[in-house]
This record gives C-alpha cells, structure tokens and sequence, in this order.
C-alpha cells in the first residue's frame, strides 16, 4: 500500500520551527522521507515526505496544533512516491547577472529545450536594493548530451549580460 | 577467484582503522585478485579498500581507466600502505561509495596528491595523481582510517565557506603517534 503524503508548510520563519514540526509528526506516528526546508524571503519553507498509515484528514490532524501555534500553513497531498528513487545529475549550471524579469524563465526554457532535466534548482536574489543580482545554480540530467546544452546556454546568455557556467558532473564511486 | 560480500553503513565494521600489511606473500596476491573482481563486479566503480569487504589492512585498488567520460589515470594500481605525502588544491565533486548505496553527495578533496605507497611484491612505488584520480584514492584511503565520504559531505549553498576551513586528515602525522 502507497502511504506517503507530502507536506508542505510556510510561514513567518523562527528558531525551532523543524524541530517542533517532526516531533509532532514523531509523536503522531509518522515516518519521513525526504525533505528541502529553506529560509525563503523571511519565510520558513517546508516540503516533507511523511510516511502515515492513515487519511489525509487524519494527518492534517497531527499537524494543525503545531502549524497553528508556528502560524504555518499546511498543505497536504497524498502521492505516488517512493524512496530510493534518485536520479544522479551529471551536469551543474550556476547563471548569475544583474537581476531582470524574465532571466529564469529564458535561461531554463532554453536548457529545457536542449534536454535538461532538473533535479534541483536553488537561487537567490543579492547585491542591493538598488543594484540586484540573481544568482542561480542548477543539478540536473543533460538527456540529450553536454554540448547540447552549453550551446544552448551560450545562445541564451549571450545578449544580456548573463554569465553562465557549466560544469559535468562525473561522479566517482569507490 | 570469488566476490566478497562488501559491508554496507551503517555496519560499525567500516569505522575502524584498518593496520599496515606486513606479509607480501601468495595468500595476499589471491586476496587482491579477488577484491579486484568484486571491484569489477559493481556498476561503475573505480576503486575499492579491503575493509569493504571485511579485511582490516591498508589495500587498495584504483582503476581510473574505466570512467564514462575518460580522466588523466594511470591505469589498474594496487596500492598497499599508501600514504599521501603532499596535498594541492581544493575542489568540490560528487561522490558514491559501494558501501553506501542509494545515495550520492559532494565532497572537498584535493586536486593534486603525490602518494608513497608499496606494490604487491612490497616494492616502493610513488605516484602523483590528478583530479578525478586523485579523488578516487583519496576516497579510497579514507576507508582505511574508518572514514566514509559521508563525514565530508558539504552541500553547495556553503561549499566555498567549507572550502576555507578544510584540511586534509594529516595521516603522515598520525602514524608518528
Ligand atoms: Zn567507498
């Protein structure tokens, strides 16, 4: 039987916001899996695979004393998963420029297109009020090849001022 | 010729430091063959340490040759006593072990090692290794200290502040001990 859940939480972030929600979801039975929790703009983000012999409802249950007490929003949705599922990227991408509309949805749309497969994806917004940069780094799996995507990476940054960096991912094992 | 079974974390066993070999002799010649095939016998590796298989002495193999993507190497080496005698440069790539399945992570290691070891007659040998070759063995010998490339993960939000503050395990300075 398929139990996993996943969790989602945000809110105004503080100190002890993970441990008090896993310790809820201990004391309420629950098994977890794996897990991105990050400081978001001042908010605490959470997204949680949780293990639960049990409803949604029944779950929601666990978790509202202590996302109402952290004023956390929950969220909730029972999914298809499992774990040891993982997909070992072979390719990292970090984008940094001045921060402009649209360098993301540009940048990644053309790496979609040249067979990218993102694993995992962080950015941040820095320098100034005055003077942002965004700066992104990007795992991912290359379907269709490096070269593919370093020519498509070039094509997209070229113009604006972006800098852009590829590096392979070879992964030793030993 | 046989394929050990290979320890897996969380056995305590990988934990332990592993001692000097001291018997170049036909029993170890055969062991080595068959920490080889069971090397060989897992996906995509490119280096195994005998305490992955349950036998606590300082024998290594790294064979660099056999990458998807080909790397400076110097080919199938037996390394046995290794010890790493000068460290250069600092790098963050991406490791697996056969004794931690399931699970991949990054990890500083030096980019350039030189490294004295003994071969499988008990001769000197001294090898200067380079980038992914050099992580290999690097890997490699952690094993022999007890130490999985799990007590070096850094992630990528703070590698470069990690970067500052490594160092190298001084293993010449504990064998003084
Ligand atoms: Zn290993």
């Amino acid at each position: 039987m398929n139990d996993w859940y996943m969790l989602t939480l945000v809110g105004k972030d503080r100190p002890g916001i993970v441990a008090r929600v896993t310790a809820a979801l201990f004391d309420g039975g629950c098994n977890l899996g794996e897990a991105s929790m990050m400081r978001l703009g001042g908010n605490f983000t959470i997204m949680l695979m949780v293990q639960f012999q049990g409803s949604a409802q029944a779950l929601a249950a666990v978790i509202s004393p202590v996302a109402e007490s952290l004023a956390l929003h929950p969220h909730i949705d029972h999914i298809d998963a499992a774990l040891h599922q993982h997909l070992e990227p072979d390719v990292r991408i970090t984008v940094y420029g001045a921060d402009r509309a649209g360098i993301v949805a540009k940048v990644t749309g053309a790496l979609a297109e040249a067979g990218l497969h993102i694993l995992d994806l962080t950015s941040d917004v820095g320098g100034s009020s005055e003077r942002p940069i965004y700066v992104m780094s990007i795992e991912g799996h290359a379907a269709e090849g490096i070269e593919a995507l370093a020519s498509a990476l070039e094509v997209a940054t070229a113009a604006d001022g972006i800098s852009a960096q590829l590096t392979p991912i070879q992964t030793m094992y030993g | 010729m046989a394929i050990f079974e290979i320890l897996t974390y969380p056995d305590e066993r990988l934990k332990q430091e592993s001692a000097l070999v001291e018997q170049f002799d036909a029993e170890l010649h055969g062991f080595i063959a068959d920490l080889e095939e069971t090397m060989r016998a897992g996906p995509g590796g490119v280096g195994i340490a005998a305490p992955q298989v349950g036998r606590f002495q300082r024998i290594v193999i790294v064979d660099c040759s056999v990458t998807r993507k080909p790397v400076p190497n110097h080919g199938r080496l037996v390394l046995i006593n290794p010890e790493v005698l000068t460290w250069d440069g600092m790098e963050v790539g991406r490791e697996g072990c056969m004794s931690v399945p399931d699970y991949t992570g990054n990890v500083i290691r030096a980019t350039q090692i030189t490294l004295a070891a003994q071969d499988e007659q008990g001769q000197p040998l001294e090898f200067a290794f380079e980038g992914f070759e050099a992580r290999a063995v690097q890997h490699e010998l952690d094993h022999l200290d007890g130490l999985l490339f799990l007590d070096r993960l850094v992630s990528r939000r703070n590698d470069l502040f990690r970067r500052k503050v490594y160092q190298p395990k001084p293993t010449k300075a504990k064998k003084a001990e």
